[in-house]
């Protein structure tokens, strides 16, 4: 899982490079929580398109972390990235109010969701591509709000596990604070995601990597000494989150239905 | 001989902006007394093309086959198209210009199917490789995973080729903590190729990002005394001028005659006596 990540960052940095100024945008905008994933992308951002190039805004909700958004002003500081913040409680209660919402997750989806939203608009704003900050833990694990954080046009991070995440964040000299501190979706106060998930990033990196990158058999993941519950359990939760990792299903009718039969690249014609 | 090893980022499924880009490279070869240059596979429509192979493919009488014989009285040219034959199959195929026509075609034999790789849904496979005449020189081409079987290479050296150039669109993948699966598996088989076969061997592979996949350049030239005479940059657009000469394959046949030693009967023998062949 060890990775050359002056290699990778050349890979990455070219990736944002390209994806975004050949579609005739020259601006991302990045929403910063404060962790690490979206301090990783936007700072690959800042070296592909430069730092008056990126837009990034932390967008608070009242319970959110005063820790997050310090975080995020230290990365914006260190890194010189323009950052706006923008409370989203104004529009996020009035909504929350008028369904009668008080269900934790529910709520929490609200939040996300809200956050794209506020991140779409801007990129409409800034005529700027919006930067995915999605790992492939979560991606796999389905552990992000569909149509939430999930949501971007372009994701330099997708295919780089959490631990490769921290280690690729060491690399390009991301604050340690950042990298050190207890991973959070930062929905409701005190949550972490290895509490939540129920193990660790490390352990579960670990699996993921010999279940999914080396296909390695239940049998041979036992034999390295993972217990046959977590195998199943990671193993169904990668099946059951399929739906958020692809387009919406489309009923076929004709000879050709869009991306079963009528298959072009995105990059089409750039 | 010279050789200008072109390293370009084509655009995906346009072929007016990717002839433009080879006008602009062929002319900068000419400039700097090139006798040929290479382009990398599908240079002149991009890789992921899907449904656009269709609409990109060129037939032999295309204009932009036309042009490419006529520019070809200035300078040898190998680039890498959709090929359309007159029973419309569809073929990921290297042109050679030289002299003012398109002196020989290669079609991909071998064509991935695997993994990111869907070619043979969209494309007909080849069925042989043949050599020609580059000035004079016996030479073959391989479409990247061409390189990659025994066959090819096998019929290739039993014809007498003294030079290979691999023209390709290879993936950055499969990144480890010193090296990455593709740069490694390309270079450890031109290195192979060079030194066994004895023949100058060049690999030519483009850059650029398609739908998030990078593919890594790093073109590469060993000549058959397996000496490296030039390399580009990885990723990044780039150029190179390569000079090779049959004289090296001479000598490195006088160094290493595994070619003299070769002995096809062997392998006739054993795919009659395995019944491979009836």
């Amino acid at each position: 899982m060890n990775l050359n990540y002056k290699m990778v960052a050349d890979v990455l940095v070219n990736f944002i490079k390209e994806e975004t100024e050949k579609t005739g945008f020259a601006n991302l905008v990045v929403g910063l929580s404060g962790g690490i994933d979206s301090a990783l992308s936007a700072v690959l951002a800042t070296k592909a398109i430069g730092r008056d190039k990126l837009f990034a805004f932390a967008l608070p909700y009242k319970t959110s972390s005063k820790e997050s958004l310090d975080d995020a002003k230290l990365l914006a500081d260190k890194f010189g990235i323009n950052l706006q913040v923008i409370e989203i409680t104004p529009y996020v209660d009035p909504f929350l109010e008028t369904l009668n919402l008080d269900n934790k997750l529910r709520m929490g989806n609200v939040m996300a969701r809200m956050r794209m939203v506020t991140l779409f608009d801007m990129s409409s704003k800034y005529r700027a591509l919006v930067l995915g900050t999605s790992n492939k833990t979560e991606l796999l694990l389905g552990y992000g709000t569909w149509y939430g954080d999930l949501a971007s046009a372009i994701n330099p991070i997708g295919d780089l596990y959490k631990t490769q995440v921290w280690e690729l964040s060491k690399y390009l000299g991301i604050p340690e604070k950042l990298i050190n501190k207890k991973p959070t979706a930062d929905l409701w106060l005190g949550q972490t995601d290895e509490d939540e998930l129920g193990f660790s990033y490390t352990e579960v990196d670990r699996l993921l990597y010999h279940m999914i990158d080396e296909r390695l058999s239940k049998s041979e993941l036992i034999n390295l000494g993972f217990s046959e519950q977590f195998i199943m359990n990671v193993a169904e939760r990668v099946r059951k989150n399929q739906f958020k990792r692809q387009l919406p299903i489309i009923a076929k009718i004709s000879n050709r239905t869009i991306d079963r039969d009528f298959r072009y690249s995105r990059d089409w014609g750039y | 001989m010279k050789i200008y090893i072109s390293q370009i980022k084509p655009f995906l499924g346009d072929l007016s902006k990717n002839i433009e880009l080879h006008k602009n490279e062929i002319q900068h070869a000419i400039d700097q007394k090139a006798d040929i240059v290479i382009f990398p596979e599908l240079s002149l429509t991009g890789y992921f093309l899907r449904d656009l192979v269709h609409d990109v493919a060129l037939k032999s009488n295309s204009e932009t086959i036309k042009l490419f014989e006529s520019t070809s009285k200035r300078i040898g040219i190998i680039a890498g198209f959709v090929y359309e034959d007159e029973n419309h199959q569809f073929f990921n195929a290297a042109g050679y210009f030289e002299a003012g026509s398109l002196k020989h075609l290669h079609r991909k034999v071998y064509l991935p199917n695997y993994t990111m790789f869907e070619e043979s849904r969209y494309f007909a496979a080849g069925k042989s490789f043949e050599t020609f005449d580059m000035f004079g020189s016996k030479t073959g081409i391989l479409i990247c995973e061409d390189a990659l079987h025994l066959s090819s290479l096998y019929l290739y050296s039993l014809q007498g080729v003294k030079n290979l150039l691999i023209v390709s669109n290879s993936p950055a993948r499969g990144f480890y903590s010193d090296r990455f699966y593709s740069q490694e598996l390309w270079y450890n088989t031109i290195k192979f190729i060079a030194n066994n076969l004895t023949v100058n061997t060049i690999f030519v592979n483009r850059v650029g990002v398609e739908d998030g996949v990078t593919f890594w350049g790093g073109s590469l030239a060993i000549d058959a005394l397996g000496s490296e005479i030039g390399r580009c940059d990885l990723i990044r657009e780039d150029n190179r001028i390569v000079e090779i000469k049959d004289e090296t394959v001479r000598r490195s046949r006088i160094l290493s005659p595994f070619y003299r030693d070769e002995d096809p009967e062997l392998f006739l023998e054993f795919i009659r006596n395995k019944g491979i062949i009836k």
